[in-house]
């Protein structure tokens, strides 16, 4: 495999609040290839919305990245490929702004949100394009009904002048996915994007990304809390519970030989169109606890079923290398990480 | 089990229309037409599912057969108690009142239904008030009942709603709605704002209260691996009517309407290895204010011929207890759920 245009080394961001230090990402790596799709997943509270907004850089106060690497391989004017990392950089500064929209493109959950009411669709894409291209004021907007039309939307040329909130769901997504394409990055980063929309919708816009994604090359990392798009959508997955990465590895291994007792516990509680009529689910017991009231040692321990007292209540088990590209943090599998407990 | 023996619930014909008005003097100028002749019956201790997607009609059916809106057409016959039918499509508020706390209603967002400054024996104990349980004793003891009916400790009736995490949330609502004894519970998307590892135990919170009591349910969903788990029936709507009713299994795996084979097959698998051609929509969900003519679904559909354009089709049986609006029904074949090729290995062999 080529080598990963993101990698993520052990990703720590923390929120301090009056009641306490938040650990809403806390030790999270992975890699992100071109061509490939990265799936990150897990429950409320995991940290996969954090862990994509520490890669922008906008996570807000009173968060902050207190630790690990953000490494972006980034293409020179002159073709040759530098590697920057992201948490070194001015959040607001000249690079991490071209980074931003640039490189990356961004698609969120709710366009609706995330799109303007005040400006047609039309002057949102042409500024995001001569933000990051030196196009005149008609050039771009003959690339912004180009981009329209590739992602699907119909009458590209009568569209571009209409507003979002005139446009269903399903064409704010196609909009909000041509905004990110805009300045033609390297890597999508989309964070929920199909959870507000309907089932048919959804497999218009996860086709549309797949169609993307093979003509453009493009890395898309994939965060959500449906198992079934991940299965769908991913080659590579992370699943996240309660800040941390606690498994990773090729999407049918993640499946079939998951090896987290947690990964195994939500596969088996997904409510699935194969199941018995009237099957009862597997289930995981309690809930997700608060995170002000984050547990010791292995944070998933009071509902895991592999439960050893003494060991997984007291320290943070470290990540062990099961196979070429499947990684686990448990101490089913391996030893206590150096960090300290807390 | 079927809805034809002693429904508790039997709507037939409803149809809720919304007017469009415009200018100055408010005047009509078209109809949304939310619900456009729905019928189906309900047993009891059965759960039908009403689904589809946003716009279909599912949530405005479940509301006017609650009466938080009054149907423009159509009969609503429920049994009472003492098991004579009475129709409420028309009823007022009053003759309404006796015949409430045998329909009871579980919401979405249990956060936003539960008021933040009661606590929970106040919120589980008003119905119980209201319909003349004065004693605060004999209230409490019964709040404890149904606190462990829904598996939550007696010890949190004196808490706040804000104490509790979503899925406790949802426990407290659907105590408060069974403190009243109802036949028949509506459930709009009760599990869909929940996490998966809370969502598998309020699935199976429900399905276990409905054995144990025989309560009826009639589910609105839009997740059908949610609805696979839950109903015995389920109704699939597209742009305000029932497109398609049969038993869950028989939906699942031959279903007769292309807008079911649509919509299964935009469902994704949870499965790598499930990965299939799936059929993707055309278009969007029809506007019902401006619905098309004939079948509502032929603009989107790969088999509709010139009949589906003019005819409207009408909602036959064509199996036992298998109906759908279809012309072509009887002559197309297809397509089910995709089930990857190790698990039809593995349930031949089981």
């Amino acid at each position: 495999m080529a080598e990963p245009i993101l990698s993520v080394v052990d990703l720590r961001t923390w929120y301090h609040t009056e009641e306490g230090v938040v650990r809403a990402v806390d030790g999270a790596s992975f890699e992100v290839f071109p061509g490939r799709t990265l799936g990150i997943v897990g429950e409320s509270g995991c940290g996969k919305s954090v862990t994509a907004r520490s890669i922008l850089r906008i996570v807000e106060r009173p968060g902050r990245i207190e630790g690990g690497r953000i490494l972006l391989r980034r293409r020179e004017p002159d073709g040759s490929e530098r590697v920057v990392d992201l948490v070194r950089l001015d959040p607001r500064g000249r690079e991490m702004r071209q980074i931003r929209g640039g490189e990356i493109g961004l698609v969120f959950q709710e366009p609706m949100t995330s799109l303007s009411a005040y400006h047609t669709i039309g002057n949102q894409l042409v500024e995001a394009i001569r933000l990051h291209m030196p196009l005149s004021r008609a050039e771009a907007r003959a690339r912004a009904i180009d981009l329209l039309r590739m992602v699907g939307v119909p009458r590209p040329d009568q569209r571009i002048d209409a507003y979002s909130f005139e446009l269903s769901g399903g064409l704010r997504q196609r909009v909000m996915i041509a905004l990110a394409l805009a300045a033609e990055p390297r890597i999508l980063l989309a964070d929920e994007p199909t959870t507000a929309l309907d089932v048919t919708t959804q497999a218009q816009i996860l086709d549309l990304v797949r169609r993307l994604q093979g003509e453009r090359g493009l890395a898309v990392v994939l965060i959500t809390h449906d198992m079934g798009v991940i299965a769908e959508m991913a080659d590579e997955v992370v699943v996240m519970y309660l800040g941390r990465a606690v498994e990773r590895g090729p999407v049918d291994v993640i499946f079939h030989e998951p090896a987290h007792p947690y990964t195994r516990a939500l596969l088996r509680s997904i409510p699935s169109v194969l199941a018995r009529p009237r099957e009862r689910l597997a289930t995981i017991t309690g809930s997700i606890p608060h995170p002000y009231s984050r547990p010791p040692g292995c944070p998933f321990h009071p509902r895991c079923e592999s439960f050893v007292p003494g060991r997984c209540d007291r320290a943070v088990p470290a990540e062990t290398r099961l196979g070429p590209r499947h990684v686990v943090a448990c101490f089913l599998h391996g030893e206590a990480s150096a960090e300290t407990p807390h | 089990m079927s809805a034809t023996a002693e429904p508790i619930l039997e709507v037939e014909g409803l149809k809720k229309y919304f007017p469009i008005r415009k200018g100055l003097l408010r005047r009509v100028v078209g109809q949304v037409r939310a619900v456009d002749d729905v019928s189906f019956a309900i047993a009891p201790g059965e759960t039908l599912s009403l689904v589809g997607e946003s716009g279909c009609g599912k949530t405005t059916t479940a509301r006017c057969i609650l009466r938080a809106l009054r149907p423009t057409a159509g009969s609503i016959r429920f049994r009472t108690e003492e098991g004579r039918m009475i129709d409420v499509a028309n009823l007022s508020r009053g003759e309404l009142h006796p015949l409430r706390r045998r329909m009871q209603m579980i919401f979405q967002d249990p956060f936003s239904s539960l008021n933040p400054r009661m606590t929970i024996a106040d919120i589980i104990g008003e119905p119980l008030l209201v319909n003349g349980m004065r004693d605060a004793r004999e209230r409490r003891r019964r709040v404890a009942e149904l606190l462990d009916m829904v598996q939550l400790p007696a010890a949190y009736m004196n808490r706040f709603p804000h104490a509790f995490s979503g899925g406790q949330r949802q426990r407290i609502g659907i105590a408060r709605a069974l403190a009243l004894e109802p036949a028949l519970v509506v459930a709009d998307e009760p599990v869909s704002a929940l996490d998966v590892s809370v969502q598998a135990q309020i699935v199976n919170l429900l399905l276990d209260l409905q054995d144990r009591l025989g309560l009826a349910y009639l589910f609105v969903a839009h997740d059908l691996s949610v609805v696979k788990h839950m109903s015995h029936r389920v109704a699939v709507m597209y742009v305000g009517k029932i497109v398609e009713l049969a038993p869950t299994e028989p939906l699942f795996t031959r279903p007769l309407h292309p807008y079911t084979e649509a919509l299964l097959s935009a469902v994704p698998v949870p499965d790598p290895r499930g990965r299939s051609k799936r059929i993707v929509l055309e278009g969007e969900v029809a506007d019902p204010s401006r619905p098309p003519t004939g079948c509502a679904f032929h603009p989107r559909c790969r088999y509709a011929v010139e009949r589906c354009r003019l005819e409207v089709p009408a909602l036959r049986e064509i199996l036992p207890g298998r109906a759908v609006r279809c012309h072509r029904a009887e002559e197309l074949e297809l397509q089910a759920v995709a089930v990857p090729a190790d698990r039809r290995v593995a349930a031949r062999a089981s």
